[in-house]
């Protein structure tokens, strides 16, 4: 439950090892969190996280639980299990997605299945049961990294835009349908951000870190945003990106 | 669903609101299928998320009218001084009966706006903790109906443990039906009153400290300034009082009555902006309010009302810290430990934290209630607006501190705390967790408290 201060009791992070995920939750800590839940395929490898964590909230209990991220059937089961571990879930934080830099549609189509299974079927069927729980709870925020590459679609990434498209898109109407429950949704869209997942990937302007992006989700989650831009400047370049005629969208130099 | 918040106005949560007016209404809800549980209710004091339910069902026992059923009788036993009084009857309609017949509630806190169920489950203390407990203390047997719908009678020889942790167990163990509680015999409805300004907080602790003249005195409280630095750090207006003598009420020159008039004077309206109490306003107010009091001990005689329940007169006082509403820090440490206390306000007032309110008062000796709040030492409850920045770092540092003296915090007013500050300060959480289970295996009863603090559920 969260308290009087407005300080949350319980948060939920799946994709356990994710930078930006484990960032924002390091941003929501305070001497009150009684439960960190991290949820991951390698729980090995999110126990190798979890030391920072323990370190700033030496009070907190933390909990690792399984999860297979393509596997929408699962998710139900997933979110039932995190309940009875810890019951209320105050904040949960979605922030595994595959980048899908090894599709090659042209030769193999069905190599996007994999990207689609995770990012959108699976993370739907997610946010439905974490939405169901908390209708039943009456509070809660469901904070989903999703991109600006969702916002337009470059061909250059076109599979990975289109399925974070997809899903900001849904995110959104399952707020609006939320309206009134006590539960809420809010969308995180970075930018380019330096982290393991995109070391080695051109550089694009207006780079941002881990650091900054997991400060301003945790703001955006503390203080009640529907949308979280990071940088704040994606919202201009953006919002004016997703107007622009195709013609001239085309001609841009953003496409390589 | 309703939106149902704590008095402090900091914390809300939309539930399913039930008004119980009888015993087959609690049971008709109990029959029900609650899957959020049910957290029982009562005037709505508590300052927290002690009486709100999430989700849940919240069965509000606290608007009863008069002698429509077993939850709102009182029946007076002159010959014994004792009262069977029910569930939802408020302090105010006990003094309205007791005190034609010649007697007091045997404990009332600031308010009067509390039930009789709210004060067993807080297990509420008052200005003559030092001479008298808990209002646990003065309870001879209590019906409680358990979960299941089954009624027991418990007394402090009789059940113990399931007396004791039932009261201060924050409505998590049962139904309080009835209780029978002793009473103060009055001859009227004054109280003399020996009020005195006291120049610094080192000040206000000798005079306090010396327990014949401060235990010669039934009721004892003080307010201080919390804003104040330097030769005036936490000066303050020490009031202490006795049920005053035919006499006494003779020479002040009024005609000795035993009559209940509780006034409420003004209101807060809804609307009442944000930001009115600051800094500098509490400032102001805190200054008038010291120099209001006299320079040396003055003795006059007061009513029960203005004595016992002054911000009663304002109704909805609690909309003044407006809609983000305000948070009450009650804590209490061993009497050994009062540096710590002045340590807990030098970091307020470093934080700037501004307090319209701050009341300081010596406890007496605790009683057997696992979650029962008060211990011997000193007792401080400061009013917080919430919005002043940095609540949520600094608070857990002042519990830090509390604890570490050896302290704790009371659950009526808490919203704030950590489970590890409760486990610390409740050395005997893990035995009223064990009864608690014994009277209510389905864990039917809960709050959003008890959620946040683990005081049931998961993780037990």
């Amino acid at each position: 439950m969260k308290n009087g201060t407005g300080a949350v009791g319980t948060i939920v992070l799946f994709g356990g090892t994710s930078e930006l995920g484990i960032s924002t939750v390091a941003h929501l800590l305070t001497p009150t969190v009684q439960n960190i839940v991290l949820v991951s395929r390698d729980i090995e490898k999110a126990q190798t996280v979890e030391d920072d964590l323990i370190k700033r909230s030496p009070q907190a209990d933390i909990t690792h639980i399984r999860f297979d991220g393509a596997d929408a059937e699962s998710m139900y089961a997933v979110v039932e299990e995190i309940v009875s571990a810890v019951g209320d879930i105050d904040v949960a934080i979605i922030a595994h997605a595959l980048l899908g830099n090894d599709i090659d549609g042209y030769s193999n189509p069905s190599s996007v299945k994999a990207l689609l299974d995770v990012n959108v079927t699976a993370t739907m069927a997610l946010m439905f049961a974490l939405a169901a729980q908390m209708r039943l709870q009456r509070h809660g925020r469901i904070a989903l990294f999703s991109s600006v590459a969702g916002v337009r679609v470059r061909k250059a990434n076109a599979p990975y835009g289109a399925s974070k498209a997809a899903i900001d898109a849904f995110a959104l109407a399952l707020d609006h349908d939320l309206q009134g429950s006590g539960a809420s949704v809010v969308v995180i869209r970075p930018g380019f951000v330096h982290t393991k997942m995109t070391s080695g990937m051109k550089v694009a302007p207006f780079a941002t870190n881990a650091h900054v992006v997991g400060e301003r989700a945790a703001r955006g989650i503390s203080e009640g945003q529907t949308v979280v831009w990071v940088p704040g400047i994606m919202r201009f370049i953006f919002g004016v990106f997703a107007v622009l005629p195709r013609s001239v969208w085309r001609r841009l130099p953003v496409h390589d | 669903m309703t939106k149902v918040s704590g008095w402090g106005r900091a914390i809300g949560s939309s539930s399913d609101v039930s008004h119980v007016q009888s015993v087959a209404d609690l049971k008709h809800i109990l029959s029900g299928t609650t899957p959020r549980g049910v957290t029982l209710r009562g005037l709505g004091r508590s300052y927290g998320d002690a009486a709100i339910n999430s989700g849940g069902v919240v069965a509000i026992l606290g608007d009863t009218p008069r002698g429509a059923q077993t939850l709102s009788d009182i029946e007076i036993d002159t010959s014994r001084r004792l009262a069977r009084v029910g569930a939802g009857v408020s302090i105010e309609q006990m003094l309205q009966a007791f005190m034609p017949a010649g007697f007091f509630v045997p404990v009332t806190p600031g308010t009067r706006h509390v039930t009789l169920g709210g004060a067993v489950a807080a297990d509420i203390h008052g200005k003559n903790h030092h001479t008298d407990g808990t209002f646990g203390n003065h309870i001879s047997s209590m019906s409680v109906m358990l979960s299941h719908g089954e009624i027991v009678e418990l007394t402090p020889t009789h059940n113990t443990d399931w007396f004791w942790a039932t009261v201060g167990g924050m409505g998590l163990t049962g139904v309080v039906l009835e209780a029978v509680i002793d009473l103060i015999p009055i001859t009227n409805n004054m109280i003399s009153v020996t009020t005195q300004r006291t120049e610094h907080i080192d000040e206000l602790f000798t005079i306090m400290s010396d327990s014949s003249t401060d235990d010669s005195f039934r009721y004892s409280v003080a307010w201080v300034d919390m804003m104040s630095k330097g030769d005036a750090f936490g000066r303050g207006v020490l009031t202490r009082g006795n049920h005053a003598s035919v006499e006494a009420v003779h020479d002040y020159g009024d005609l000795p009555s035993l009559a209940y008039r509780p006034r409420t004077r003004l209101g807060v309206p809804s609307w009442f902006p944000n930001g009115v109490l600051n800094a500098a306003t509490i400032k102001t107010f805190n200054e008038l309010w010291f120099r209001k009091a006299p320079a040396f001990p003055t003795e006059t005689v007061e009513n029960v009302t203005g004595f016992f329940h002054p911000l009663d007169g304002v109704r909805h006082w609690n909309r003044m810290y407006g809609s983000r509403g305000f948070l009450q820090y009650q804590c209490v440490v061993p009497l050994n430990t009062s540096d710590v206390l002045k340590e807990i306000m030098t970091m307020m007032q470093k934080a700037r934290v501004p307090s319209f309110l701050a009341v300081l008062k010596r406890m007496g000796p605790a009683n057997p209630g696992p979650l029962s709040f008060p211990m011997e030492g000193w007792t401080l409850a400061v009013d917080i607006a919430v919005g002043s920045s940095r609540l949520s770092e600094v608070l857990p540092e002042i519990d830090e501190k509390v604890i570490a003296a050896g302290g704790r915090h009371y659950l009526a007013k808490d919203s704030h705390m950590s489970h590890s500050t409760l486990v610390r300060g409740y050395p005997h959480l893990g035995r009223w967790k064990a009864v608690r289970n014994e009277m209510d295996p389905n864990e039917k009863w809960t709050s959003d408290l008890a959620r946040r603090l683990q005081l049931v559920g998961v993780s037990q």
